[in-house]
């Protein structure tokens, strides 16, 4: 079992083409003759993720154009800042770095330690989004609605649309811990499955603190 | 413990390769839920096939309107009684409102679920694999979602007819304020909501397909097969996903912004002081429930998907040309960096231009300047594929087969409609031209038109890897002649009546005094219309005959050079029964005199004189 590990260990730098099941490491069907052309170069993965980020990314740019043009009108009235925000903001960058944590764990081969920190991961990603709740009932207790102005409405509507992509990324994260479960952690495409995970996480962090900068501070 | 549990992981392992390398046998997983790129081609091909006759038959309706709004609609009016008034000895006469309704579905089924997925989704997925040499798409599991969500947005889009007071009405576009305020037309109750819902499906599914395309043209070429040396068709495809995948997002964020609006009290894009049916749309505290949203904002993040989007529909079409023409001329493609270079000029230009679509909406001139310029641009790279077409035919020996007349069709209509865009390109015509149908002849010729020629040419050429059989000639050339003359017969006339100040979104245009002149041609043109749309009968019978007991196809019936030409007619699961085909040379290398015969097909070993070079 112990040669097991050793061969596994840095699967995040093996050659595609050295992992079982093809150049990609996964796909439908290989018959080992698929290697050697420009496929080999990196993991469709990985690319297919960042085209995905790629579209996410315009998406936010559409929604701060239209605020660039809106806030412009005379009924813009400015929202307060809850300080909870803040402590979100730190949580949400927190559980990217608990993940970080966790993927040296991983390469340390270290599975105790590996559990502790998704675990870690996970509990404060479910805090941010408890925490995000939060603050949207704080504001309501203030007054500020949807509907109420516009500033509000792009508050609501920038955090909202955030928080459903991060909803997707925990039911990902479910999927991904279902894919390390008991030894798997250690099979050569764990690493790979946690990166690609990692990757739209730490996104995620960053648009968040986009969508805090371009609200309250821009 | 642990040695069963790395048993146990070995065989899990051996079963998933094993379910991997064979075909899946039951129906349901084989033909519906499939995850083979061929079925979800052909999948979206069928399934756009059937939207387009219902957006086929609402473009009967409006034109049988447009001339003769006075007639007696007798039986129809009688079996669609949301769209029309009349029964009981009176005549049937359609309701405007039910005349807007066609135009915006007409318009929303063609552009979306017709036009970006039969070229794109349907040929797309049945061609890059076959094209790039893989065994399936990159993401076969995202594939079938993405057809799946497709088919929700579709019987989304067609519930919207039957919910509340009927379809959107607001046009395609879906403008606000008409769109954004449920009480302004019929459709604009839960109709444009069923709208909305039914664009964010379809986005979603063509997202899920665009990052497929770009990964699997990406990664997954075969050995030899470098940028350069892929088809037109696998460029276009490339192009397509990316301007999809940037351009969509516009939209998607512009419809919650709507759904927000008309559900739940914000003002994006509803100005203060609406006026709704002559009452003003004032609250319980008596101030306006919106205030200082802006309809123009709309119009920009909607232009900026939409003038991207109309690419999408052309751009397969160009690179199928290519395709079909170099075959059928038997000629090495004229110019392919030039034609590659032409895409990504086009593709690059689509991202500026957005503003040409609303120079009547109080824009700068300077900045409506700009937007003329980015367009006029665009003649350049267009005028650059029409000169190496033209010179890829230049005195080449051509065989006429049904494909080939379909590829020819696409470069007539490009030129047509491609010089009228020369004129709508400035904001000087265009402010006279505007919401006529002008605009109307334009765009049916250079983005519909080419795009469903483009489909067709490429379903009478590629329907050999769909069914493993050939489309019928003689009926394929009987529907090229009857749809080409018509086509023409139907838009190119509406040039003349757009000059006339013909407008492009009415019900009745003989209310007008000086449109009563234009009656006749209008008789004219849906006469057109009306033959048009029977000749594709002739294509529906062909299709489906040829499908089933048409001529069964050898592997490569037009001795063709691409991949997709190596393998069996259909290919078998997983592309190619053996090794996949690596790549020597590109796609259009046809007579050329040191070859032993006219054609070198991409995978074929170097030639004693290739190699001597």
């Amino acid at each position: 079992m112990a040669t097991e590990i050793l061969d596994a260990r840095g699967p995040d730098r093996v050659p595609l083409v050295e992992r079982p099941g093809g150049p990609t490491g996964r796909g439908p069907i290989r018959h080992g003759d698929d290697g050697g052309g420009p496929s080999a170069a990196f993991d469709p993965g990985q690319f297919g993720l960042w085209a995905f980020l790629g579209t996410v990314t315009m998406l936010f740019i559409g929604f701060t154009s239209a605020y660039i043009v809106r806030r412009t009108g005379a009924d813009w009235r400015p929202l307060p800042l809850p300080a909870l925000l803040w402590v979100n903001t730190g949580v949400l960058l927190l559980s990217s770095a608990a993940l970080e944590v966790s993927r040296r764990r991983r390469r340390a081969l270290d599975l105790r330690g590996l559990r502790v920190w998704l675990g870690a991961t996970a509990l404060l990603a479910s805090l941010f989004v408890a925490g995000q709740f939060q603050a949207w009932r704080l504001l309501r207790a203030l007054g500020f609605f949807l509907s109420s102005n516009p500033h509000s409405s792009f508050f609501y509507m920038l955090s909202g649309v955030h928080l459903l992509h991060l909803a997707g990324g925990l039911v990902w994260f479910s999927l991904v811990l279902f894919r390390l479960r008991g030894a798997r952690y250690a099979a050569p495409g764990g690493g790979r499955v946690l990166s690609l995970f990692a990757t739209y996480w730490h996104f995620l962090g960053l648009l968040w603190v986009y969508v805090l900068v371009l609200i309250f501070f821009f | 413990m642990e040695g069963e549990e790395r048993m146990a992981h070995t065989e899990a392992h051996a079963a998933e390769a094993h379910a991997h390398d064979h075909a899946p046998t039951a129906f349901i997983w084989k033909y519906v839920f499939s995850k083979d790129h061929k079925v979800i081609g052909i999948q979206y091909y069928v399934t756009a096939m059937l939207m387009a006759l219902i957006a086929g038959l609402l473009a009967m309706l409006i034109r049988v309107q447009l001339a003769w709004p006075e007639v007696n609609w007798g039986i129809i009016g009688k079996l669609l009684p949301m769209g029309f008034q009349g029964g009981d000895g009176q005549p049937y006469v359609m309701n405007p409102e039910f005349y807007a309704m066609l135009f915006t579905m007409h318009g929303t089924i063609m552009v979306f679920f017709v036009l970006s997925t039969a070229p794109v989704s349907g040929f797309g997925n049945l061609l890059i694999p076959l094209q790039v040499g893989a065994r399936d798409m990159a993401f076969p599991f995202l594939n079938g979602l993405s057809f799946w969500t497709f088919f929700c947005g579709c019987v989304t889009i067609l519930t919207s007819f039957f919910v509340g007071a009927g379809a959107a009405a607001g046009g395609w576009t879906s403008y606000p304020p008409l769109s954004a305020l449920r009480g302004a037309v019929p459709g604009s109750q839960i109709g444009q909501t069923f709208w909305i819902i039914a664009m964010v499906f379809f986005i979603s599914s063509f997202t899920m397909g665009g990052l497929n395309f770009v990964t699997t043209i990406i990664n997954l070429r075969t050995k030899g097969l470098s940028l350069f040396r892929m088809p037109l068709t696998l460029w276009s495809m490339f192009l397509v996903a990316i301007l999809g995948l940037l351009s969509f997002p516009a939209l998607t964020g512009a419809s919650l912004m709507l759904l927000l609006d008309r559900h739940f009290g914000t003002s994006f894009f509803l100005p203060t002081g609406l006026v709704l049916n002559n009452a003003p749309m004032v609250g319980a505290n008596g101030q306006f429930i919106h205030q200082g949203g802006s309809p123009l904002l709309w119009q920009h993040l909607f232009w900026f998907l939409g003038h991207p989007e109309v690419y999408i529909l052309m751009l397969p079409a160009l690179g199928f040309t290519s395709d079909l023409l170099t075959t059928f001329c038997r000629k090495a493609l004229f110019g392919y960096k030039a034609m590659v270079g032409a895409m990504l000029a086009i593709s690059g230009l689509s991202f500026i231009v957005w503003g040409h679509h609303m120079f009547v909406s109080g824009m700068s001139p300077y900045l409506a300047m700009a937007f003329a310029v980015g367009t006029i641009l665009i003649a350049v790279p267009s005028a650059v594929k029409v000169f190496n077409w033209l010179a890829t035919l230049w005195r080449s020996r051509i065989q006429y087969k049904t494909p080939m007349l379909w590829a020819m069709g696409v470069v007539s209509l490009f030129i047509s409609g491609g010089l009228s865009g020369v004129w709508l390109g400035q904001s000087a015509p265009d402010i006279q031209l505007h919401d006529t149908f002008f605009v109307v002849a334009h765009f049916h010729l250079i983005m519909a038109g080419a795009a469903l020629f483009g489909v067709f040419g490429a379903t009478a050429y590629w329907f050999p890897k769909m069914f493993g059989r050939m489309m019928n000639d003689t009926l394929g050339k009987w529907h090229f002649w009857f749809t080409f003359v018509t086509y023409y017969g139907t838009f190119f006339p509406m040039h003349y009546i757009g000059l006339a100040g013909h407008m492009r979104r009415i019900y009745d245009p003989y209310q007008y005094e000086f449109l009563k002149s234009l009656q006749p041609l209008n008789h004219f043109i849906t006469i057109s219309a009306l033959i048009l749309g029977a000749s594709q009968v002739i294509f529906f019978v062909n299709f489906f005959w040829s499908a089933f007991k048409g001529e069964k196809a050898t592997e490569n019936p037009w001795n063709a050079n691409g991949l997709e030409w190596t393998t069996a007619s259909p290919p078998p699961h997983g592309n190619w029964p053996g090794a996949v085909p690596e790549v020597h040379r590109w796609p259009y290398e046809y007579s050329n005199p040191d070859a032993p015969k006219d054609f070198v097909m991409q995978h074929e070993p170097p030639l004693a004189v290739e190699s001597g070079h």
